[in-house]
């Protein structure tokens, strides 16, 4: 799969990346109610032994929420926070003292999976608009552990047909502090071939 | 001073005493250690998926049927005999719960059995086995010893 793409391929997913990413920024903000800034996101291919490294290693550990989507290009999205970065995110939506919340209880859970389904969304709603196709997210599972373990769902996906894997880096500005975002869109078998040819950049 | 030899995911590696091999982070993968007791070699593997789709398999170090055969190879060449060898393995959980389970989901239970399978046909007896769950292993061989160590994050850490 990775072969067949060209720096074309990618910056179409850039752009949708980036426009995804201006639409995440703001539902941020509304939920948060705090001004989030956002960097343009990177998009890049890594070798799979790679991406757990950029989050940090592969024993650190994270949050990470997963959605299937239902499309006639079907895909599986993965949202992973670092875990101190989704603490953080919790205490400013709960407007709790800073390092006082707990991804594990059920509350935390569900606002975390809510701010996946956010992200998520946000990203679907562009491509949707690029692409003419419908997107639609179910419900979202999620799971907090080694990254290595939480990515392996989606390397396993990706790992059957390529070596490589897609990636879309989101960083958000919140109340004067980083928050990374780790955004992976993991199309099914055929599906990439339906988002190009809807986006005019078809494989030849 | 025991050294450390760190395995990627979807990769391999082989050392003797005193060296012990690690893997980190798996999930629905599945770490895979043979050892030979007599010559203290050891092996780990980092096995991702659990079989091969066709003949050109750009890194047979990922999936099952490809990473077991050149595990045992590699040791042989190290002075391990197939004869002699046994295994441990951990990992293989099911680290997401969605509505509507899809083959993927189940990758970590179809990776243990056919890392089984294919163990019980080489003739290679399973000492030990930690696999399932929803949680995820770091693991680590002690080619000395034959220890096989699996860490996690909230459930402590055991040697098989």
């Amino acid at each position: 799969m990775g072969q067949e793409w060209s720096e074309m391929h990618l910056d179409v997913l850039k752009e949708v990346g980036n426009i995804g990413a201006g639409n995440a920024a703001t539902a941020l903000a509304d939920l948060l109610g705090q001004q989030i800034n956002m960097q343009v996101p990177a998009v890049m291919w890594l070798p799979l032994d790679e991406v757990a490294t950029r989050l940090g290693g592969p024993e650190n550990p994270v949050a990470g929420i997963l959605l299937d989507i239902d499309s006639q290009a079907p895909a599986t999205i993965l949202v992973v926070f670092p875990l101190e970065q989704a603490c953080f995110l919790l205490d400013i939506l709960f407007d709790r003292p800073q390092g006082s919340s707990n991804v594990m209880d059920e509350i935390g859970m569900s606002a975390l999976k809510e701010v996946g389904n956010i992200l998520a969304g946000s990203y679907l709603t562009s491509l949707s608009a690029f692409t003419g196709l419908t997107f639609v997210p179910m419900v979202p599972a999620m799971a907090v552990d080694m990254a290595g373990a939480v990515l392996d769902y989606v390397l396993a996906e990706f790992g059957q047909v390529a070596d490589q894997v897609l990636l879309i880096e989101t960083e958000f500005l919140a109340l004067g502090r980083d928050i990374y975002s780790y955004f992976f869109l993991v199309p099914k078998p055929d599906a990439l071939k339906a988002i190009f040819a809807a986006l005019g950049v078809g494989f030849e | 001073m025991k050294e450390i030899r760190r395995v990627g995911m979807a990769d391999l590696a082989v050392a003797s005493s005193p060296m012990k091999l690690v893997t980190i982070g798996l999930g629905s993968c599945v770490g895979v250690a043979l050892y030979d007791q007599r010559a203290k070699v050891g092996g780990l593997a980092h096995i991702m998926l659990p079989k091969s789709n066709g003949p050109f398999v750009s890194n047979p170090a990922k999936f099952a049927d490809t990473a077991l055969p050149l595990l045992v190879t590699k040791m042989q060449e190290c002075g391990a005999v197939h004869r002699r060898l046994t295994a441990k393995l951990a990992g293989g959980a099911q680290m997401f719960r969605l509505d509507r389970p899809t083959e993927t989901m189940r990758i970590g239970e179809r990776n243990a059995v056919a890392i089984l399978q294919w163990l019980e046909n080489a003739r290679i007896p399973v000492l030990a086995k930690d696999t399932g769950g929803n949680w995820g292993r770091t693991v680590e061989l002690d080619t000395g010893t034959g220890e096989f160590l699996v860490r996690t994050i909230a459930r402590g850490e055991k040697i098989l």
